[in-house]
Parts: C-alpha cells; structure tokens; sequence
C-alpha cells in the first residue's frame, strides 16, 4: 500500500482525474452545441469513449493500488476478452477445440503466473518455445489437417498478440529497477507505458478529427491522418518527457522512449486494423461503449510493451 | 443461485450480444421463442438475453429422456434452467409428448424451443420437427420469435465437455403468428426461413 502514500502516485492520479473531469465537461459542451446529424453522431460516440474511460481508468487504477497480484489478475482478464473476440473473427475447425482448451486454461494462466512469481527466463522463452511447439503438436495429433497451416497460425498469432504481448504489460513490475524514482517505481513505469500510449490513441483521434486532411493509410485505416498522426504523436512525446521525474529515464531519455512506445503503438493499430480489415468486421467487439472490443483499445499497446520491456530492461536495468 | 452462476458463467464465456430485428421484450406477451441448436450453451446464453422480470416466465424445453435421466441434470434442468419436459420417445399414448409445453402456455408462459429437435454442428439450419406447428396451431395468439445464435458451437461443440470463450451474437427477429399460414408445411418452412434469414444478418 505504499503506493498509495507515494506523492509523485498521488499527483499522476491527479491529474488522470482532471484530464477525466475535464472531458467529460468538453463533451457535454459539445452536446449542446453540435446540431448537424453527422456532428450529433460523433460527439455521442465521444461521450460513450469518455464514460467508457472512467470505467477502465478506475479499474485499472483499483487493480494497481491493491498490488502486483491485482495488476497481473487485471491483465490476465483483459487477455482473456481479447482472445474471446480474436477467435470470433478468426476461424476454427471442431478439431481445434482441445487446442483452444489448452491455450486458454492452461496456456494463458501459466503465462501469467510466470510474470506473478517474477521467473522472467521461463517467462521470455514459455510462449515463444514451448507453447508453440505443445500446440502445433496437439493440432497435429487431432488427426485434421484440413487448412492445418492457416488454422494454426491463426490460433498461434491469436495467443501471440492477446496473451504474450499483453502480458509484458504486468511483466514490468519484475524489471530490478535502480533506486530512485521513489516508492513503486515499477507501477510508475507500468503507468508510463499505459499513459502514454493511450494518450497518443486519444490525441491522434482528437488532433485528427480537428486538422486532420491527408489520410495516412487509406486502405488499411481511411480515418487515420497524417496530420493526426504527427499531432497525437508528438504531444504523447511530450507528455512522456514531462512524465520523465516518475520514472527511471531523464527527460530527454522519456522523450525518446515515449515516441518509440508511440510508434509502436501505430503500427500495432495498423496491424490489427488489417486484420479486422481482412474479416469484413469494423470493431472486434462491443464490451467497451464507443471503442468497440476490448482489442480495440489495447491494439497499440499490444506492440508497444513487448519493445518499451526490453529497451528499459536492456538499458535501465 | 445456481441459475444465475450457470447464465454468469455462459455469459462470460460467449460474451452474448444481442441482436433486435424488429423484436421488442417489453411488455410482455406469451411467446415461443424457437433457436438453432448447437451447444448445451444455448439454452443458458438465451436465458441471459431475457431481461430478469420476465425469465420466471420463460421455459426451455429439454429432452426427457436425456435431463430427467439422471439426479444432478434434472436439479439443472428444473432448478436452474426452469426447463420443461418434451417426451421424444413416445412409449404410451396416455401421454402427448408435449404435454408440459402446452401447460406453460396455458399459464401464459413463454417457451424456448429447438425445433430442429437435436444439437447440430452448427453449420447449417436442420429441417424442423412439427412439434412446433402443434404448440402454435393450439395456441394461435402465441408469437412466435426466431432466434438465431451464432458461433455458440465453437464454445462449446456437440461432444466436448469444456467449453472455450469465443464472441457470440444472439439475433432476435420478427415475431409472427401461425394464422396466416393455411397449412403444417407453410408454416414449418415460413419459420425456418425467418431463422435462416438471421443467420445471414
């Protein structure tokens, strides 16, 4: 609980909270000033975003503040969600459902108990190695091989991006950080990824939909923009330089280390709009009112973490 | 209790939205509401859709010779499910097959019904039973609601015990009554075409 009681923790939650209050106040403004239909329809789907927000910044934080445990159950729950919704879109035979099995209840927990107990060379190799070979080798001895490349390189990707990937979101917490940046700096640098690759989501979309002109991937994404892009992009630079006392990097180091996460944030986006893309569906789900699924949000934090894990372990550690 | 771990567990799994196509739940009416059927989940993930005031009132239909058979599926089947009995062997005429259905619509209860009679693979919509056509054409003020689950057989297929999380959709489509359809055969396949219809939607 010592978290709780560290004042850089105290100021963050600050001023998450103004940040919230202070949308919320901005899309009720724009909800009695928009008239056109069109205009109605966006500030309603930015309204559901932002209430959608409150949720999942107060669980998120509640899972945070109770300790490592909450952080590693939290996102073992989010990449529960995302293979629910990776799966919907991705086919399957019958004669996978034992693989299916494997990769969700077994799979996936010890994944996550890897990164509980901080055993970050079984952690590193569990997924990559071991899991790829046990289920190539559990789809093969179910006898079918009808589309076996595909459908196990689907299932294989799917556990890829939802649970591995994921999961070095809460692997942060086993980094052996050098002293310094006060009490929980481990959570901090958590929060620094999360931070800031979703500001970037945010500010990329608001920075967009205010300038934005020239479309940046008219056949993957049609709504991103060029200029949304450098806007978002630089502002989530900035805001990680200014994030810079709470964590182990100075300044410019955060800087260079926020415009990583945030590239690799866009082209996460990139790759999982492609997929969608690629199965005719607009969002991955709808458990998150105005974003869609929970792939959806996590998209460009899926690329993000894995590379933020190993720069900050690689040079900070 | 164990009914709403069982609904909580199936919706956590499948995630079920669900779909209106011209279907209100409010108010209530006495309905038949008649799905595909593909997973033991169906029924559980249906139950869930229906909004709490009104799922007292709404019973599936299970086969006796598979729920009754043994203690713990009938404690599923009547304490949780709120399941009635439909007999697929008939052994004696003293008993109509559909006894049970006809009671609870008597009531002004609603049901839930597999009219292609057995869990598919899901692939496609199986030709139906008349079991169907004998409840609406004695119950001629029924509605009648095809519901269309989707990817409900890849989390659970017909001979697996565990099931995985896959997204599903549940679509509601238009009620309709039997009395326009002058015949058994028009009617059975009016119904199964509005089924099919959803599983395009």
């Amino acid at each position: 609980m010592t978290l709780i009681r560290d004042p850089q923790f105290q100021i963050l939650m600050a001023i998450l909270l103004a940040v919230l209050v202070v949308s919320s106040l901005v899309g009720f403004a724009l909800s009695r000033r928009v008239t056109t239909e069109k205009g109605k329809e966006v500030v309603a789907n930015l309204n559901a975003r932002i209430k959608a927000w409150w949720l999942m910044v107060a669980v998120f934080c509640v899972a945070v503040t109770i300790g490592p445990l909450g952080s590693v159950i939290l996102f073992a729950l989010v990449s529960f969600f995302a293979l629910r919704e990776y799966f919907a879109i991705s086919a399957t035979l019958h004669a996978d459902h034992r693989v299916l099995l494997w990769l969700v209840f077994v799979i996936l927990p010890a994944n996550y108990l890897l990164v509980a107990i901080k055993w970050y060379g079984l952690f590193a190799v569990f997924i990559p190695v071991y899991a790829f070979i046990g289920l190539q080798t559990r789809a093969a001895l179910s006898g079918v091989t009808e589309d076996f490349l595909s459908r196990t390189a689907r299932i294989q990707w799917g556990m890829m991006v939802a649970i591995y990937f994921v999961s070095y979101i809460p692997a942060l917490l086993m980094l052996d950080l050098p002293q310094g940046s006060g009490a929980g700096q481990n959570f901090k640098l958590m929060f620094f990824l999360v931070v800031v690759v979703q500001a970037s989501d945010v500010l990329q979309y608001i920075v967009g939909k205010l300038f934005g002109r020239t479309p940046i991937a008219p056949h993957v994404s049609p709504n991103k923009t060029v200029e949304g892009f450098l806007g978002g992009v630089l502002l989530a630079t900035a805001l990680g330089a200014a994030l810079s006392p709470a964590t182990p990097f100075n300044p410019w180091q955060a800087a260079i280390m926020a415009l990583l996460i945030c590239l690799m944030g866009f082209v996460g986006g990139l790759a999982m709009s492609a997929t969608k893309r690629d199965r005719g569906v607009k969002d991955f789900g709808a458990m998150l009112p105005g974003h869609g699924g929970m792939l959806d949000r996590i998209d460009s934090l899926c690329f993000a973490a894995p590379i933020f894990f190993h720069l900050t372990r690689y040079f900070f550690t | 209790m164990l009914d709403h771990v069982l609904i909580a567990g199936a919706r956590l799994l499948s995630g079920a939205v669900a779909f209106r196509h011209g279907f209100e739940f409010e108010p209530y009416a006495p309905r038949i509401y008649y799905a595909n059927h593909s997973s033991h989940l169906d029924t559980l993930v249906l139950l869930g859709l229906i909004p709490d005031g009104q799922r007292r009132r709404v019973h599936p239909a299970a086969a006796k010779d598979y729920w009754w058979k043994t203690r713990p599926r009938r404690y599923i089947a009547e304490r949780a499910l709120n399941a009635v009995p439909v007999v697929r062997q008939v052994e004696s005429h003293a008993e109509h097959p559909l006894r049970e259905l006809e009671a609870a619509l008597d009531r002004g209860d609603s049901l839930i019904l597999f009219p292609e009679g057995t869990r598919g693979s899901g692939e496609r919509v199986q030709p139906f039973k008349n079991g169907l056509h004998h409840l609406a054409a004695k119950h001629p003020s029924v509605n009648l609601v095809p519901v269309y689950i989707r990817n409900l057989n890849r989390v659970m297929p017909k001979g697996e015990w565990l099931p995985v999380p896959i997204l599903c959709t549940v679509h509601f489509g238009a009620p309709f009554t039997v009395e326009p359809f002058p015949s058994r055969a028009e009617f059975l396949s009016h119904a199964q075409a509005q089924l099919e219809a959803l599983s395009r939607q």
